[in-house]
């Protein structure tokens, strides 16, 4: 076996050292009537790194691959290019076969790569401070809602009807163990987002109300007009982001008054991967609601010789020391993940990222504008970044499945995220990025043109 | 003569001389180069990639463009390479040697596993795609379930958790939602105090109170302890098996019937199930649910710190409470995606959804071609050469190491040793920090927190004995200068990158993300240099 | 004016009815360098053995519990910005809180220095 360096020269000398007669009797432990003496049957034995190879690509192959198809989805998962550079680096094996940091004189690359990302996401965000990451935008999303009810004390969270579905039903799955009160709503198929709704439903007991920016719809909401009714009951405002390549547009949540903001990394560095995994982006605006953070944070400080290095810092928030009392049981984070963003990100600069964001913003103008002209099809936003929402005069999912046929990904139907809802069921999520060509685009138009008549 | 050497060229020879004070220019030693932040090296104006510059003065952005600067500094591609090339050649991996963290098995990473999951099939598909787009991606995931479940004994498993602490909490909500469909209401876990830090945690985080469960001397769980606290507040237990000692629970089934007995489900953290695949199904000990972390059973990159994968294999009773969404394979060999819209009929006691999506895709094709390449029979000779390698050790050391659990029979996956017999004032710290300077990671430390100074040694399946005779030399040499009190282990490590790192002055003054040092009045500020 | 001990390591000190609690040099030496001390606000309710403060060092996190039910009046507000002098004073300036004692008897069964003593050389 390829993987495994010992002989059994070296398995007989070793049982000699130990004092065993052989390798099961290591197993002495195990009750005998549980102790398997054989490989399970019905089960492939070893197999060579081809044939390995060979039954994987077989697999991948039965995938329709976003670069054959003209490919317009998105609804928390974009597709952009990642620069050649990024996937080099973090193949690099002193970052891929690395541990957590834990010994500090021997991991100041991954430490001194999480301070950079830190202070990176922070500016992003236009916050104070930002963790080491978490598992993904949803598990991070759930993890502000438990955060905003340590700070305030309070049980009872607003989620926007625009927030992604499945952030909220993350949101909502969690809440029935912690026996926070959740109130949610469906969004409604408006030009603007409902905000004068969403402020009603802020209370005295409010701990936080969650709005995603831009929101599932692609509408950019305006988060001051809710920071500051949020902020006059004495809640906070947690902001959702899950393409942060907007925010090299569109103005930072923390800018706008949000306290604590997350949302999915993704789009920067990391590649569409079937969904997983991600990266979970979290900050908090102001410095003193650090100590009730999740996560992983990594901090500068000196070495015996006084020269500059990095650590794992305010440890006793976490679970490993904390134990039961611990800010969250989260004993990871998206380390890998972390560094592709960060690298990204350095590749692109403000520079960079502004033109991506341009870019990105001009095409999904092209597009919106095209698919405005479907007959039968309407735009429904007033705003957007790269991703809007078309209304159909059919059902979308149904138009989705048919135009996959033809190799057009057409865009995430709103009944794909909010299947038992009648009313929705004529929206179609399209996202649009730098991939995508005008070619692309006119096919698209081309093809709900063709489904539509 | 004639020109006794023309070109000036003499071969040196090492001279002999301090190496301390030679102080350079640099800072740099040789292959040891130090790096600044990008923030001090990058700027604002300069990209690593060529992007068209649209004008966005025409927009639909609502007038929420961003004006201000964000101060997020760009380096061209190569600054951008030499920079995390310079980063990575300050970490320790086990690409350059023995990772011997217990708990966390740091094993080889096959490199097959990466190129495949960067097939465009799996690396270029988006998770809402029309499922029969993807029905190879299902496929991966149906298949690894497959092995999941029969290495482990268990009729079902959810795929989604992302890492470990996820699968635990993703357990004990399986066993909250069927003990809430009986209407039973518990309000008690068991933990061992050996546990992980995460057993505690998740349990507290879905709603439960922790308590305790003393261990018998010899290391392992007290059944009979156990057994007198169950009770019909209790609504499980959770144990690691093999535990935190390293050691296999030998009562793990008398356990799981007593529990279920009382009314209560068990949760096995299989954290450490490396040590028994292939020679152990859970199943067959009573386990309601365990989590799986592919990161180290089967080998996918930690990469630093995760990203992690933790599916949880589920008992009978627990199945029908298991997460959405979930792959359900059909007669016709397709597959569907069972997600909220279709949950009320296919998957009705679900307790829901964790997390976005389908879980760790990318994790999911590396362990698969990991299984793949050992098979069944591979995977039960992994469990064996990590048993063996981790004994050896033991029994190499037990003379000069003080191992407190090495009389209660072989050690599973990885040796404990404590810091009794060191001499006054030198810790398990200081000889940890020696291994560094020997060109080793040190091993796990200070847990399992029941024994003091412990040091928790996983060499994993993964090294050779030549490796393991090389280490076990050093750590001997180590453990005799603990002993004797060698005052120079204090300062270890002395040839790291960095010296001891001051972890107090980081806490009680945290600096969590860069900010520009003030200049003094007059001076260009970082930016402004570094813009011209 | 009577200093008590408890076996959690947290002292008293009585005057009347008032009292200021804080944790032993025991205590502190065991813990290492305090990097962050979470005192409780004016006017909390505390009972006796019940949590009132969080002391933690770089590597561990203690609860610090009551010795005695009352009223707290004021935390230690120099601890947040030098969390130190628990290393430095801690049975001094390093204080935790002060609280009105809600009843004397409790203070019954604490030990007085002498007995602290001995209860530390026995650990």
């Amino acid at each position: 076996m390829r993987y495994l360096p010992l002989t059994d020269a070296d398995r007989s000398a070793m049982l000699e050292t130990i004092g065993a007669s052989d390798v099961d009797a290591l197993f002495a432990d195990v009750p005998a009537d549980h102790y398997l003496t054989a490989p399970i049957e019905g089960l492939p034995l070893h197999a060579s790194e081809m044939a390995v190879e060979k039954h994987m690509r077989a697999l991948s192959k039965k995938n329709l691959a976003a670069a054959d198809a003209a490919f317009f989805l998105g609804a928390g998962a974009y597709r952009h290019h990642v620069p050649a550079t990024v996937d080099h680096m973090i193949q690099r094996g002193e970052f891929l076969t690395a541990y957590t940091p834990y010994q500090p004189e021997i991991a100041q690359g991954t430490l001194q790569m999480l301070f950079e990302f830190q202070t990176q996401v922070a500016r992003l965000y236009g916050c104070a401070v930002a963790n080491a990451s978490m598992y993904d935008g949803s598990t991070a999303c759930w993890e502000a809602v438990a955060m905003a009810g340590r700070v305030t004390r309070r049980k009872r969270v607003v989620l926007s009807g625009a927030l992604h579905p499945h952030y909220a039903e993350t949101v909502k799955t969690m809440a029935r163990f912690t026996e926070d009160q959740i109130a949610d709503a469906l969004p409604s198929l408006t030009a603007k987002p409902d905000n004068a709704g969403l402020i009603a439903r802020i209370d005295d007991q409010t701990s936080c109300v969650v709005v995603q920016y831009p929101d599932i719809l692609g509408r950019i909401p305006d988060l001051a007009e809710i920071a500051e009714a949020a902020h006059a009951r004495g809640a906070l405002l947690v902001v959702v982001n899950t393409e942060p390549v907007a925010l090299g547009a569109i103005k930072a949540p923390g800018e706008l008054g949000a306290d604590i903001v997350v949302g999915e990394g993704q789009s920067i560095g990391v590649g569409l991967q079937f969904g997983g995994p991600y990266l979970g982006l979290f900050a908090v605006r102001d410095p003193k609601h650090v100590r009730q953070m999740p996560g992983r944070l990594c901090g500068e400080t000196v070495d015996a010789e006084g020269k500059r290095g990095f650590v794992l810092t305010l440890s006793t928030r976490e679970q490993h020391i904390r134990r039961e009392k611990a800010t969250s049981n989260i004993c990871t984070n998206s380390g890998l993940c972390a560094l592709a963003f960060s690298i990204h990100l350095t590749l692109l600069g403000e520079k960079g990222l502004r033109a991506l964001a341009a870019e990105n913003h001009r095409l999904a103008c092209i597009a919106a504008d095209r698919l405005a002209k479907v007959p039968g099809a309407t735009v429904l936003n007033d705003t957007f970044f790269n991703e809007f929402t078309v209304i159909l005069p059919a059902d979308a999912r149904a138009v989705v499945r048919k135009l996959a046929d033809d190799k057009v990904l057409a865009g995430v139907s709103l009944g794909r995220l909010f299947p038992t809802v009648d009313a929705l069921s004529g929206g179609l999520v399209v996202a649009v990025t730098e991939t995508t060509t005008e070619e692309d685009i006119e096919t698209l138009g081309r093809a709900l043109e063709e489904v539509l008549s | 003569m004639n020109a006794p050497n023309q070109s000036g060229w003499k071969p040196t020879s090492p001279v002999a001389g301090t190496a301390d004070g030679a102080n350079t220019v640099t800072g740099n030693k040789a292959l040891m180069l130090e790096e600044p932040l990008i923030f001090e090296i990058g700027n604002c104006e300069t990209t690593g990639v060529d992007l068209p510059e649209p004008d966005l003065s025409s927009n639909r952005l609502g007038g929420f463009e961003r004006d201000a600067e964000i101060g997020l500094p760009g380096l061209s591609e190569p600054e951008t390479v030499r920079h995390y090339t310079r980063l990575s050649r300050q970490n320790y991996a086990i690409d350059l040697g023995l990772f011997p963290l217990g708990s966390c098995t740091m094993k080889h990473n096959p490199r097959v596993n990466e190129k495949v999951a960067r097939m465009p099939g799996f690396a270029d598909v988006h998770p809402l795609q029309p499922v029969d787009t993807v029905q190879g991606a299902l496929g991966v995931i149906n298949e690894l379930a497959q092995w999941l479940c029969k290495l482990t004994g268990m009729p079902g498993v959810a795929m989604t958790p992302k890492a470990g602490a996820h699968g635990e909490l993703c357990g004990i909500l399986c066993i909250r939602a069927a003990l809430e469909a009986k209407g039973d209401a518990r309000e008690v876990i068991l933990v061992p105090e050996s546990a992980h830090g995460t057993n505690p945690a998740t349990a507290a985080f879905a709603g439960y109170r922790v308590e305790n469960i003393p261990a018998t001397a010899e290391g392992r769980v007290d059944l009979a302890a156990l057994k007198a606290r169950l009770g019909p507040d209790v609504a499980g237990v959770m144990i690691t098996n093999p535990n935190t000692c390293g050691l296999f629970e030998r009562d793990m089934k008398a356990i799981s019937d007593a529990v279920h007995a009382a009314g209560g489900y068990v949760y096995c953290d299989g954290a450490n199930f490396n040590a028994i695949v292939g020679r152990v199904r859970p199943g067959d000990l009573g386990v309601d649910a365990m989590h799986i972390n592919l990161h180290k059973t089967f080998s996918t990159p930690h990469g630093g710190g995760g990203p992690g994968s933790g599916p949880v294999v589920l008992s009978e009773a627990l199945c029908p409470y298991g997460p959405l969404p979930f792959s359900e394979f059909h007669a016709d060999g397709t597959l569907t995606l069972v997600e909220e819209e279709t949950a009320g009929e296919r998957h009705p006691h679900s307790f829901g959804r964790m997390s976005a999506f389908h879980g760790q895709m990318g994790m999911f094709t590396r362990a698969l071609a990991y299984i793949l390449s050992h098979g069944a029979d591979g995977l039960r000779q992994v469990a064996g050469d990590a048993v063996l390698n981790a004994n050896y050790i033991l029994r190499s050391l037990e003379d000069a190491l003080d191992a407190p659990f090495g009389a209660s029979g072989p050690c599973m996956h990885e040796a404990l040793f404590s810091d009794k017999g060191f001499a006054e004032g030198m810790t398990t710290l200081d000889l940890a920090k020696g291994l560094i300077d020997e060109g080793y990671h040190p091993m796990t430390m200070y847990f399992p927190l029941v024994v003091h100074g412990a040091m928790l040694i996983e060499p994993t399946e993964t090294e050779s004995k030549a490796g393991l005779d090389q280490f076990i030399a050093a750590l001997r040499s180590l453990a005799e200068r603990a002993r004797a009190g060698d005052e120079t282990l204090k300062a270890a490590p002395i040839h790291a990158p960095r010296r001891r790192l001051d972890e107090t002055l980081a806490a009680r003054k945290p600096v969590l993300t860069w900010s520009e040092p003030e200049v003094a009045p007059g001076e260009p500020s970082l930016s402004e240099q570094g813009g011209s | 004016m009577t200093r008590y001990f408890t076996e959690d390591h947290e002292w008293i000190e009585v005057d009347g009815t008032s009292a200021t609690v804080g944790i032993t040099d025991y205590a502190q030496s065991q813990l290492g360098d305090v990097v962050f001390v979470e005192t409780p606000d004016e006017g909390a309710t505390l009972t006796k053995g019940g949590d009132a403060a969080v002391v933690e060092s770089v590597k561990a996190a203690s609860d610090v519990y009551s010795p005695v039910s009352g009223t707290v009046t004021e935390g230690n507000a120099a601890l947040e910005e030098d969390p130190a002098l628990v290393n430095t004073a801690p049975e001094g300036d390093g204080w935790f809180f002060k609280l009105t004692i809600a009843d004397a008897s409790e203070l019954d069964g604490l030990m007085d220095e002498a007995k602290y003593k001995e209860f530390v050389d026995g650990l």
